[in-house]
């Protein structure tokens, strides 16, 4: 309180207003002049865009690259082609032949977050990009689709989590997950996201090689009904 | 005049170095930049390397666009786990595991060793990009 009192004496607030009143005008006294150099220098047909590989869609319109820090700090390559993925290879005869990932991605439904593949492998299966074989053999053979949505409610403010089977039975069989990893019971599972993040229960598969944590939302995707009931109230 | 252009030349130099010192860093970070394979390819090093044999690389992209996790994980019984299925190549010709299709009827045969053992030498058994691989256990320590 003290320390306010003696700054409030040391800078008093006019003099600070008239100098930004002061910095304002000469910034739009020299704005015209500016604004006819950029418009010249860039008209819309002839600028083209950097062609910048993980720039986000929001920064698109703004051409200087002074805000380019890579804020996700994403790895820049991905989709390698075999021979330059980093664990293949290179020397090795077999590698070259092997299909590239972008080739057979081309086509795929992309998820908005990008992470994982950046394929949302549920859509591709929806709308018939691709029809993955149900059986080794008879391509006629159909998944048994069970539609049935779980609701966890977790501790905390984290919205609470929708299990839907629906998504799951079209790439797994029942005795996948049941009894070995999730007992069909309800209140019968005790699961963590630290269990999930060391590769246990949902951990099995996301992370590895279904869509990983990161994409919180995916699974935390329902409102906790008692708390805007409670701001409701308030 | 002279003197002008010496400066000019000075500056130039400078700016040759910073350019040359930022693609330095650059070439540097391009080769310090872990392995970009896709998410979740798994190398597989049980008994290859001391068979003398390049690990595996199961890419599991390749193969969920042509079959359902079922088919590997239930019919064929595939664990959950890096390296946690003693597959041997005397099993893969009797027709389990991979051997189920890899018998040249449904995919390409065993005789073709270089299209599966296609790791580099010495890459441990790994989940590529797996988050328990990112977050828990270093991959230098083996981390599965």
């Amino acid at each position: 309180m003290f320390l306010y009192f003696v700054f409030s004496f040391a800078v008093p607030p006019g003099v600070v207003a008239a100098d930004s009143q002061q910095v304002k005008k000469n910034q739009v006294q020299k704005k015209p002049s500016s604004t006819n150099i950029e418009s010249v220098a860039s008209s819309p047909e002839t600028y083209q865009p950097p062609a910048l590989t993980y720039q986000p869609e929001e920064m698109s319109n703004i051409l200087s690259s002074s805000n380019s820090f890579n804020r996700l700090l994403k790895i820049s390559r991905r989709h390698q082609p075999p021979t330059e993925d980093g664990i293949h290879d290179p020397d090795n005869d077999g590698t070259k032949i092997l299909q590239a990932p972008l080739e057979a991605f081309a086509n795929l439904p992309k998820t908005p977050s990008d992470l994982g593949n950046g394929i949302d492998w549920v859509r591709a299966v929806d709308e018939r990009f691709i029809s993955p074989r149900w059986d080794i053999d008879d391509p006629t053979e159909q998944p048994l689709v069970m539609d049935m949505n779980i609701i966890r409610v977790p501790k905390g403010s984290i919205p609470n989590e929708l299990f839907p089977h629906r998504q799951h039975t079209m790439w797994l069989d029942c005795s996948n997950c049941h009894p070995a990893i999730f007992i069909p019971k309800k209140g019968a599972n005790q699961i963590s996201m630290a269990a999930n993040l060391l590769g246990q229960k949902c951990g099995v598969c996301h992370g590895k090689v279904s869509f990983p944590f990161s994409e919180c939302k995916r699974c935390h995707s329902q409102p906790k009904k008692e708390l805007v009931q409670k701001g409701a109230r308030q | 005049m002279r003197l002008s252009l010496s400066i000019h030349n000075k500056l130039n130099l400078i700016r040759k170095i910073k350019y040359a010192y930022v693609l330095a860093l650059a070439f540097t970070y391009i080769i310090a930049t872990p392995a970009v394979a896709e998410y979740g390819d798994v190398v597989i090093n049980n008994y290859a390397e001391k068979q003398g044999m390049r690990p595996v690389i199961f890419s599991h992209w390749f193969h969920r666009i042509r079959y359902a996790c079922k088919v590997c994980h239930a019919d064929l019984g595939f664990k959950f786990k890096a390296g946690g299925n003693d597959i041997t190549m005397f099993k893969i010709i009797d027709g389990q595991y991979c051997g189920a299709c890899h018998n040249g009827r449904i995919a390409w045969s065993v005789k073709n060793c270089n299209l599966c053992h296609s790791a580099k030498p010495g890459t441990p058994t790994q989940v590529h990009e797996s988050t328990a691989q990112e977050l828990a256990i270093p991959f230098s320590k083996g981390a599965k």
